[in-house]
């Protein structure tokens, strides 16, 4: 089997990069009204291709990817179509469980939101990224474009030009996995008992061997090679309650420390202090050179904090590599304690973010300032991820990690950033936050506020070209 | 003393799933969920309850049994009663009988042997089934004992959040103050009886294998054979998953941060299969029984009570756990910590993912894996757990909270201390 950059003419381009450099964004979230002309449209589109991409420098990148009620719509029927997920097939805001489990409950649950549940499901998304000088026209052509295309707008997100940054003022971008493009890597063993940063590309695109050494099942007739899931979520964030809720919580001095707890970096994207430089296979970068083996009791970075949560960097055994007899014994499980055990291998929980956020920069100056009932322009991200398996990797991540309220054995807190707050099985609380403080204090907050509010979202399939020109044919 | 575990199960009369199905779910609070006052069986009553369920054990794999003509078309469909508890199985049915006798009359009253003239306390003796293998988290640990530690970390929680700036040694008298308002009654230690009793069967391991090494030892090259000879011959059944079932399974789950399992399937047809499965889940039982009582079953740390059971005759098993997290998880769990222990205890089953050597490869095929495991999963109709919200490892870590505040430590074990509550 040839290795994914051997096929980069059949892949969209956004499942190796995220376009840093054209600074603006737009999320064309669609609905067909009339599948035959939406599919004359979208054929004439130029999706850029990830051959385009390392070619030469675009100016200019158009993604495509579909829900299931989008392909349904269209006329392709992905239910009598063997291989699709069927999270994918459900829809992410199909099934009250599926809610519940990524913790889209409260103020978060899809009755409320923007887009993506009921009639406001969206069908197509349509990804731009340009420069700023250019986008507008751009999106003005489009726009222009959809009556005769047979579809409606149903959302038009854009996003500001802060790359790299997200709202409450952090470093976002910082990790994602390497992925392993060549496929060279081999899977499991004992080397797996450490860490590392690549990736196996079964992970993220549909075809490959993942990182169970398996190719899992995928579309047949061509249309799912070179896929893969994209799972989109509006998040707005509240800048003013958070940086205000920090001052609170810690002193306007202390805010700053306290937010850094909670994400588990520091604003500029460095590893928090007292987590030792690490070499990780699949990253030179020292701001990815960790991970928390030396940190078992959450003394440096809290067990809960956000990044912890997204990815505990977690290997197969966090007894690590020793030999072999100790290595057995461990796997018997006769060797360290269970709380130290409870976080799953973090490979098989990989996702590739690409998400960029919207709304006004504002520092936590300004947030802590601002009027109670000052004018503000929502701001958030728009989270976008790329993952082959949803229910293993988005879904496991979301439900298991960052909104579980027993993740590593914690109780009666969720993730400080994300969390919904609302007391889960009849009464447990779930807005604390715990951490060891810098004097090595141990400290519990609770009553922590919601700082991020789903206001949409939708499980899409991002096909290769060759499966969007299977999916368009008429 | 410890734990004990109750199997009993009847063979139901033909048609009464519609009926039978309604009556279970009166007991409800949530789909599945068992109400603890509901009136049929008040298990909130009983006192020494861990866990406990219903469940009618139709097995959707059964049609596997295609590529197996020597094992039987059919076999019966019936109702089980499942919990583990403190104390002995004849305890728990006095108590059931107690509490519940007209319940328990009209629930297995749908069982084909069950009349009204039936001597219910007779009745569930004679069916009791003996678990082939039980798996307990935490031995000797009753449900007295959790409940009174779950308490003591609430109130010293309270006291904890109350004073969010206080210092360790600040909040050390605070944390005291409100902890004494708790009772907790000592943990009694085992009976000299009792512990003799377990190191007696402790050694049947040792003493099992050395005297059947003779027999063994030299067998075993044509046993390996055997194995062999069957793993690259017997078929995989691992049918894509129906979304449909899987909405009705997962409708039953995440009501808790624990949750059930069950699944059912029969083994593979064979003496060589049969006895394997009886000598590994011999092992398991025993491993259970005296390395892995305190937090984890090799290094799966999340089950609370498991138990393997044979039936009719050995053909088929029925595995129940309860678990903490989502079913998604607890796949992932098994089969990237314990593929080797899932090999083990599962791979004699009919249509199970392709193994090497036993241990090797079968779980690992991930998607076949998971596929096969939801095959043969069966809803659970009433599912009951006495004590709401509690992790494996909150009441592990209620213990040593518990420990603290009787032993209270200083310096950096009181800041350890005090990090956990
Ligand atoms: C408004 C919502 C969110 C905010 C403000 C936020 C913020 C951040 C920040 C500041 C970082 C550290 C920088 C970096 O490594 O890129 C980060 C990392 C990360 N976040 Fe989020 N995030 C949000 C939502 C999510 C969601 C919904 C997920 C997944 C379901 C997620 C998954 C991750 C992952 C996987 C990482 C990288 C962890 C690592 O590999 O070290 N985040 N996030």
């Amino acid at each position: 089997m040839s290795a994914a950059a051997a096929e980069s003419g059949d892949i969209q381009a956004i499942v190796d990069r995220g376009f840093g450099s054209l600074r603006a964004a737009r999320y064309l979230l669609l609905r067909v009204i009339n599948p035959a002309a939406a599919r004359a449209w979208l054929r004439g589109l130029t999706v850029t291709s990830l051959a385009n991409a390392r070619s030469h420098r675009v100016s200019r990148v158009d993604q495509i990817a579909f829900t299931a009620a989008g392909l349904r719509t269209l006329g392709f029927a992905p239910d009598s179509v063997p291989g699709f997920a069927p999270e994918f097939l459900d829809g992410m805001a199909g099934d009250e469980r599926r809610s519940h489990r990524l913790g889209d409950a409260g103020e978060n649950a899809p009755q409320y939101w923007d887009w993506g549940a009921g009639e406001k499901e969206p069908h197509v998304l349509l990804i731009l990224l340009s420069t700023e000088e250019a986008i507008e026209a751009l999106e003005t052509q489009i726009v222009s474009a959809l009556p005769a295309a047979g579809c409606t707008l149903l959302a038009l997100n854009r996003s500001n030009t802060r790359v790299g940054h997200e709202p409450f003022g952090f470093a976002d971008g910082v990790s994602q996995p390497a992925l392993d493009w060549e496929g060279t890597l081999h899977p499991g063993g004992v080397r797996d008992r450490i860490y590392r940063n690549r990736l196996a590309m079964g992970e993220v695109l549909l075809g490959y061997p993942n990182e169970y050494g398996f190719v899992a099942d995928h579309t047949a007739k061509g249309i799912g090679r070179n896929g893969s899931y994209l799972v989109y979520r509006q998040l707005e964030q509240d800048v003013r309650g958070f940086w205000q809720w920090l001052a609170q919580a810690a002193g306007p001095d202390g805010a700053g420390v306290l937010a850094e707890r909670m994400v588990g970096r520091t604003m500029d994207g460095a590893p928090l202090d007292g987590l030792p430089e690490t070499p990780v296979e699949g990253t030179q970068d020292r701001d990815n050179s960790f991970t928390f083996a030396a940190d078992p009791d959450g003394i440096a970075c809290p067990i809960g904090a956000h990044v912890r949560r997204a990815n505990p960097r977690s290997s197969d055994d966090p007894q690590g590599r020793r030999g072999f007899f100790r290595d057995l014994l461990s796997s018997a499980g006769l060797k360290g304690t269970a709380i130290h055990d409870a976080v799953a291998a973090a490979r098989f929980h990989r996702i590739v973010r690409r998400g960029r956020s919207y709304g006004p920069a504002m520092s936590p100056g300004e947030a802590m300032a601002a009027g109670e009932d000052a004018p503000l322009e929502p701001s958030g991200i728009h989270f976008i991820c790329l993952n082959a398996n949803l229910a293993r990797q988005f879904e496991f991540v979301q439900g298991a990690w960052i909104s579980s309220h027993n993740f590593a054995g914690l109780s009666g807190e969720s993730d400080p950033l994300l969390g919904h707050r609302k007391p889960v099985n009849g009464g447990m609380a779930t807005d604390a936050f715990s951490h060891v403080d810098r004097q090595g204090c141990p400290r519990l907050i609770g009553g922590l506020p919601r700082f991020v509010t789903v206001k949409g979202g939708a499980y899409f399939f991002l096909p290769g070209l060759k499966g969007l020109a299977a999916i368009l044919a008429d | 003393m410890g734990q004990g575990q109750l199997f009993v199960a009847g063979v139901l009369r033909h048609g009464v799933m519609p009926e039978l199905s309604a009556l279970l779910a009166t007991m409800n609070a949530a789909p599945g969920q068992a109400d603890p006052v509901n009136p049929l069986v008040p298990f909130g009553r009983i006192a020494s309850l861990h866990v406990a369920r219903f469940i009618v054990l139709e097995d959707p794999s059964l049609p596997d049994r295609l590529i197996a003509p020597t094992l039987p078309v059919h076999e019966p469909t019936r109702l089980a009663f499942i919990a583990d508890f403190d104390g002995t199985p004849d305890g728990l049915i006095a108590d059931l009988v107690a509490i519940a006798a007209p319940g328990l009359r009209r629930i297995f009253g749908h069982c084909a042997d069950f009349r009204d003239d039936t001597d219910l306390l007779r009745w569930l003796h004679a069916h009791r089934i003996r678990s082939a293998a039980t798996y307990v988290n935490w031995r000797g640990r009753s449900a007295a004992q959790v409940r009174e530690e779950a308490a003591l970390h609430d109130v010293l929680r309270t006291a904890r959040l109350a004073h969010p700036r206080a210092s360790p040694e600040q909040l050390m008298p605070i944390l005291r103050a409100a902890g004494a308002a708790v009772t907790l009654n000592p943990v009694a230690a085992p009976p000299v009886a009792w512990r003799i009793g377990e190191t007696a069967h402790f050694l049947l391991l040792p003493v099992a294998a050395i005297a059947l090494a003779p027999l063994l030892l030299p067998s075993l090259p044509f046993l390996a054979i055997l194995l062999r000879w069957r793993e690259t011959r017997d078929p995989v059944i691992a049918p894509t998953p129906s979304r449909e079932r899987n909405r009705t399974l997962s409708a039953l789950e995440d009501h808790d941060i624990t949750n059930q399992y069950s699944a059912i399937g029969s083994l593979k047809p064979g003496l060589f299969r049969r006895w394997l499965t009886i000598a590994i889940l011999w092992v398991i039982d025993w491993g259970a029984r005296h390395i892995f009582g305190k937090g984890r079953l090799a290094r799966v740390n999340t089950i609370h009570f498991a138990s393997w059971t044979f039936l009719d005759e050995g053909r088929r098993v029925l595995f129940a756990s309860n678990y903490d997290g989502s079913r998604e998880a607890y796949n992932d769990d098994f089969i990237n910590k314990v593929a080797f222990g899932l090999n083990l205890s599962f791979s004699n089953g009919l249509g199970y993912p392709r193994t090497r050597w036993l241990i090797l490869d079968g779980a690992r095929h991930e998607q076949d894996f998971k596929r096969y495991l939801f095959h043969h999963q069966i809803p659970t109709q009433v599912w009951y757990k006495a004590m709401p919200g509690l992790s494996t490892y909150d009441m592990a870590r209620n213990t040593r909270i518990r420990r603290g505040f009787e032993n209270p430590p200083s310096g950096a074990a009181l800041r350890r201390w005090i990090a956990e509550i």
